[in-house]
């Protein structure tokens, strides 16, 4: 629906990706013949058994693995082009904050190496704290913070610096479900507020679907895309919406999807 | 030792060492200003200096990895009774010549230390940096430098002690006529073993000193480190 409404260029485009990894053991095929678009505050989730090069498309789009063949581009420039041009804040499944640095440093880090001034650094430190509700841990470190609030730490840090693109890689696949479904309901809430565009790699189905209005299948051997779903669900997801028929018939659709990829096995 | 009728040539008593200790304090001072003050501390910083500047060149380049770092071994495996006295040769009796010989010998395992601590950064961290655009030298300075910093105190405790032993015992090929490690060669030599024991417990308490130091300041610069948190 999104998509006849909005005419502006896609933000992310990939047109016969493939990407080959050489190893020890020969060629892995990592991503085969990937098409995919993906719209200006889209929030497109990716979901597949490991393998299935969901991380490896993510780490593609944001330059740090580069395709074999075919092509990417990401707001019209090549990906090196656009990290040069700071387009997206990443998450990592684990949050990789800095030890020496508080959480305030380390949401100041990117902003340092960005050469933002001194005031700007400090108006968005606080102003993305805020937005991930750890206003007045800033002066913590981030061993004396709980997992949770570590990663909503790193997802602040990849706020700071207002990148269109934010690229999150199984962010909350080591936390436990309570906190997950915390950290997913704020997530939406972001998505919301913010109106960026999200690439979001993730194992949990219910997950999938409550978060994204594009989910995006995939299966290994080689890594390829088997379905891509646009959600029917409204934009305002209360976390009951996972009670729905609608819902539970999208999630359906992606354990279909799944399990026909294993099939070709 | 009376009891047991331990001869003060083997081991004098601790009264007697002390009694030594306070009766030749400007002599004392004047060996301890020689080899710690100008052999051995500033031979550590010299040669921390070095291995800090060798550490990133290294860094930059892998093929100065598979260069110096099989010299500096090399320097390092070289006995200091060998090294001595040629450095002796070179740069004269007096301390120059010690702080040469600290030099080579806390230089490699600093090096090491630090080329290791370089590599210690997660890969997840440094692709953070590269998802922000930073450049090598913001990679350095803001994560692999940090991350590097408890290699670096494992390395500068090490040579701590190294530095006390080459700044001591390259006294032994030549020096003026004071000196920590003139004191005990001559002193051995003239059976005066109060003598030695005192400048020995010099040396322990400069060597526990400066390990001290060290340790203070590696609690300051790596307290966030699981070892340091208390």
């Amino acid at each position: 629906m999104k998509d006849t409404l909005n005419s502006s260029p896609p933000v992310i485009e990939a047109r016969g990706l493939n990407l080959v990894f050489q190893t020890a053991d020969g060629p892995v095929h990592a991503l085969k013949d990937l098409n995919l678009t993906i719209n200006r505050g889209d929030f497109v989730s990716f979901i597949g058994p490991s393998g299935c090069g969901k991380t490896t498309f993510l780490r593609a789009i944001a330059a740090l693995e580069h395709p074999t063949d075919g092509t990417l581009t990401v707001n019209g420039m090549s990906p090196d082009e656009a990290r040069k041009k700071r387009a997206y804040g990443y998450v990592f499944q684990a949050a990789g904050l800095y030890p020496w640095r508080t959480i305030s440093g380390n949401i100041r880090l990117p902003l340092e190496i960005m050469g933002f001034s001194k005031a700007d650094q400090d108006a968005r430190v606080e102003r993305v704290l805020d937005l991930v509700e750890l206003s007045g841990f800033g002066k913590k470190f981030p061993w004396q913070l709980s997992g949770g609030m570590q990663q909503r730490a790193s997802i602040a840090r990849a706020l700071a610096f207002d990148a269109d693109i934010l690229l999150m890689d199984e962010p909350f696949g080591a936390l436990d479900e309570i906190v997950r479904d915390r950290l997913n309901e704020e997530v939406l809430k972001l998505w919301a507020r913010t109106g960026k565009t999200i690439g979001f790699v993730t194992h949990s189905i219910p997950e999938a679907v409550y978060l994204s209005t594009k989910i995006v299948v995939m299966s290994p051997r080689p890594g390829r895309i088997t379905d891509i779903i646009d959600s029917p669900l409204p934009k305002e997801r209360p976390l009951d919406i996972r009670d729905s028929r609608e819902f539970i018939e999208i999630a359906h659709r992606v354990r279909e999807g799944l399990r026909a990829g294993h099939l070709d096995d | 030792m009376r009891g047991l009728s331990v001869p003060p040539v083997i081991l004098p008593a601790p009264f007697a060492i002390a009694a030594t200790i306070a009766g030749s304090l400007p002599t004392l001072w004047q060996d301890f200003a020689q080899t710690i003050l100008k052999g051995a501390i500033p031979g550590f910083l010299i040669g921390a200096g070095a291995a800090f500047g060798v550490a990133i060149a290294i860094d930059r380049s892998p093929f100065l990895q598979r260069g110096l770092l099989p010299i500096g071994n090399f320097v390092a495996a070289l006995p200091i009774v060998g090294l001595a006295p040629i450095l002796v040769m070179w740069f004269g009796f007096d301390w120059q010549s010690k702080a040469a010989v600290v030099v080579v010998m806390v230089f490699f395992p600093i090096l090491v230390n630090l080329v290791a601590g370089l590599q210690a950064s997660e890969r997840m961290q440094r692709d953070l940096m590269a998802t922000w655009g930073a450049s090598y030298w913001q990679t350095l300075v803001k994560l692999r430098l940090p991350a590097a910093m408890p290699f670096l105190f494992n390395g500068l405790k090490i040579a701590s002690t190294l530095a006390l032993i080459g700044a001591i015992v390259a006294e032994f090929f030549g020096s003026p006529i004071y000196g920590m490690g003139f004191r005990i060669s001559t002193e051995v030599g003239r059976l005066g073993l109060d003598m030695v024991w005192a400048t020995i417990a010099v040396a322990a308490l400069a060597g526990s000193a400066l390990y001290g130091m060290i340790s203070l300041i590696e609690r300051w610069v790596t307290f966030w480190h699981p070892s340091q948190r208390h």
